[in-house]
């Protein structure tokens, strides 16, 4: 019986496909939206999650989320160093600070030359000139979210895969700052970003006009000793203005975007202060780390790890990997849940901080929940992400139910003829749970596909789009329920059919 | 063409069954109606009725006279409110609704008025349905139902759907399907009824020739006059009652 409910249901086309697209529809956009506000929402911890390497972030018992900065005075974080099972403690400067630049404009102007005849004759490249005759210039005053890493060990850094040019420790230098790529852009207008497309490609794999654009612009095709293209190493040793201070580029990293999607620019803690006008209290946060560190299942990990090599199924260039301390720690919070937050010394260090200094200890992952947590409660964009996520769900239940109930009430005189040779309710009511199922599935798929696809496509784009694995199933869920509501319907139609109706004309 | 006619109209064929047929349907008192209270209808009252088997038998009268329902009754699709039916020997009305549907799949087949084909499934797929509910393999049952279809002279047209199909032909496919699974009891309403007068014949003809076996009884309810004559046995109905039973081999009964 099933192939004949399969022939039933793709007999029709428009029908099958009016449905199919309608699940399509729903599972698209609560698959979308989701992703869309799981984005944004992980960029408002962007910062949180960024820093990695401490145990405990300390802050003033008023904070609420990361960007809610409530300035401590610096002999707090001596206080915290005595607080027994403190490993270590490093303060962190994490403020808004303003860049002030005359970039010159680089963007080439292409012509495309006629010969007497009109004959189009090979392009060519020249400079932007401003009216007076000069390479155009343009100023440039940019808000930037300024961390302030401590001076000795730099701990809050970015690993070393998410560096793409320079180095972290020549943060060091007089005037040294690292810059996050993702906002280069914004600091750097006119620059040739056509060519930020040949990062990280070889020489060889470049067009004859990427290869002319750069030569114009640059003058050289900046490349790595592995001869692959660099593009941000174009901005290292540029210079920068902030707070009448002169400021080094010295590396170009990877950060998480902002929620205000601005510049993020590391330096020390000593220099942040310079960066900044001047205020009495300027000690943001400080990083802890727990002693006992060899009780954490993490840390066994690391060492049976560091015999037999990373397992094969774990990228080491997985966000999510780059985020943990180390892979040990990675799979203990993963798999068993044993991260710092169940780890019994950081409650007993937690509660130490708070009843000898007053201050507030959250652990990283409590922080990244805080953060969240405000977001969601004080913005609305739950409120606005569900209703989009809703209509999805209501205009798919709308489309697919009523095109499915519509194409069972059609075939009412066929299953009433089924019903009269000897076909059971059950066997029917299977057929309607598989045509249901088969048009489930088709549109879960293809709708999960299409936002894949729209992920995909936005990759490194300023769209804020994450689909953690939660979302899925939860996105089936529903349309399992809208396949479910339309399958009760057809099915009580079925069920209560008279097979008797076969003999009315 | 009116009843005292037909009484005496030649037979299409000569294979009369004899007078000592087995009786294959009877029934008894049989009553239905629809609604409650002031609203009730009586559609059938006091039937009493035996179908014999190797018979034609047709259930004729005027439009709303209770045809379609005794119809119904007789093929175990609809529950009458007293009486019994009794169809080789089984209680029909008795039975669960479960062991109804069986007994169904096994003992029935259906032709009906708007032949009822499923449209995308072939002609062979369709006429394969009863031997697919009774758990055929599709392959086998559709391999049966393709010689049925051959035998009814089908045999070009096993892939086409019911669309690209005539009337005639559509009611060609619906006899293999309602003979395919071999029943002991074909029940067909208004078989002639969408077609015209010439395809209706050569569709009764069909019937006659490949249902007709002395093990299985026909049930035809039809008020086309054209065909009349292709029935051995016709119980006349009127407001719910057999007025009159014809044996058209010996003349007619008054059934009040």
């Amino acid at each position: 019986m099933n192939w004949i409910a399969l022939k039933m249901l793709t007999g029709d086309k428009p029908k099958f496909f009016g449905i199919v697209m309608g699940l399509t529809f729903a599972a698209l956009l609560i698959t979308q939206q989701g992703s869309i506000f799981c984005g944004l929402m992980c960029r408002t911890a962007g910062q949180v999650t960024d820093i990695t390497g401490a145990d405990l972030w300390v802050m003033d018992p008023n904070v609420r989320f990361v960007d809610d900065v409530k300035p401590m005075i610096e002999n707090n974080l001596y206080r915290v160093r005595s607080v027994p099972g403190v490993k270590w403690a490093v303060p962190l400067y994490k403020g808004n600070g303003r860049v002030k630049l005359t970039p010159e404009i680089r963007e080439l102007e292409k012509i495309e030359p006629e010969d007497s005849q009109g004959r189009e004759l090979p392009p060519v490249y020249r400079r932007k000139i401003d009216e007076y005759g000069n390479p155009a210039r343009a100023k440039v005053i940019e808000q930037v979210i300024l961390l302030g890493l401590d001076d000795a060990t730099l701990v809050g850094a970015p690993p070393p895969e998410r560096i793409e040019a320079g180095r972290v420790e020549d943060l060091r230098k007089p005037d040294a700052v690292m810059i996050d790529y993702t906002r280069l852009r914004k600091l750097f207008p006119g620059e040739e970003w056509s060519l930020e497309e040949t990062h990280r490609k070889t020489a060889s794999e470049l067009t004859p006009e990427q290869r002319t654009r750069f030569e114009l612009a640059y003058g050289r095709i900046p490349t790595d000793p592995d001869g692959k293209v660099n593009f941000y190493s174009l901005f290292l040793a540029r210079e920068l203005e902030m707070n009448d201070h002169r400021a080094v580029i010295v590396a170009i990293c990877e950060a998480t975007r902002t929620f205000q999607s601005n510049p993020v620019v590391y330096t020390t803690f000593s220099r942040a202060k310079q960066f900044i006008p001047r205020e009495r209290k300027m000690l943001s946060y400080i990083l802890v780390k727990i002693a006992e560190e060899d009780q954490h299942p993490g840390t066994l990990l690391d060492r049976f790890i560091g015999r037999i090599g990373l397992p094969s199924w774990l990228d080491p260039k997985t966000d999510a990997l780059i985020r943990s301390e180390s892979p040990g720690a990675f799979i203990a919070n993963e798999i068993g849940g044993w991260g710092s937050e169940r780890r019994p010394e950081t409650a007993r260090v937690t509660k130490a901080i708070l009843d000898r200094t007053g201050l507030k200890a959250r652990t990283r992952q409590e922080f990244m929940w805080d953060t969240i947590g405000y977001y969601l409660k004080y913005t609305g964009i739950p409120i606005n992400f569900g209703i989009t996520a809703a209509l999805g769900f209501l205009v798919g239940t709308a489309i697919a139910g009523q095109t499915f109930y519509n194409f069972t009430l059609e075939n009412l005189k066929q299953f009433g003829a089924l019903k009269a040779m000897g076909a059971t309710n059950l066997r029917i009511v299977g057929m309607i749970l598989l045509q249901a199922c088969v048009v489930g599935l088709l549109g879960y798929g293809l709708g999960v596909g299409l936002a894949a696809w729209f992920g995909l496509s936005a990759g490194k784009s300023e769209l804020a789009f994450y689909t953690p694995w939660e979302l899925l199933p939860m996105s089936g869920f529903a349309i399992v329920l809208i396949c479910v509501l339309a399958s009760l319907l057809c099915i009580r139609r079925v069920v209560v059919l008279e097979p008797a109706i076969v003999f009315r004309g | 063409m009116d009843l005292a006619t037909l009484k005496n109209a030649p037979a299409p064929d000569a294979g009369r069954p004899s007078d000592d047929a087995t009786v294959a349907v009877s029934i008894r008192n049989l009553a239905k109606s629809f609604g409650a209270g002031d609203q009730k209808v009586y559609a059938l009252r006091d039937i009493d009725w035996d179908i014999y088997q190797g018979q034609m038998s047709m259930i004729i009268g005027p439009s709303g006279c209770g045809k379609t329902t005794l119809l119904s009754v007789i093929a175990g699709i609809l529950d009458a409110d007293h009486g019994t039916v009794d169809i080789f020997g089984e209680h029909v009305n008795r039975m669960s609704d479960a062991a109804r549907t069986r007994f169904r799949a096994r003992n029935i087949g259906f032709v009906f008025q708007q032949y009822n084909l499923l449209p995308a499934l072939s002609a062979a797929e369709n006429a394969a349905i009863p031997l697919v509910i009774a758990g055929w393999e599709k392959k086998k049952a559709v391999a049966k139902a393709s010689s049925v279809l051959e035998g009814l002279g089908m045999g070009k047209k096993l892939r086409s759907l019911p669309n690209t199909l005539s009337g005639g032909q559509q009611q060609r496919v619906a006899i293999a399907r309602a003979l395919v699974h071999e029943p002991r009891l074909l029940v067909c309403d208004e078989p002639t009824a969408a077609l015209d007068h010439d395809t209706g014949l050569s569709v009764m003809q069909l019937m006659r020739k490949a249902a007709l076996r002395p093990d299985r009884a026909v049930v035809v309810v039809t008020h086309d006059n054209r065909v009349f004559h292709f029935g051995d046995r016709m119980a006349r109905m009127d407001d719910g009652r057999i007025v009159e039973i014809i044996d058209q081999t010996k003349g007619s009964i008054a059934h009040d």
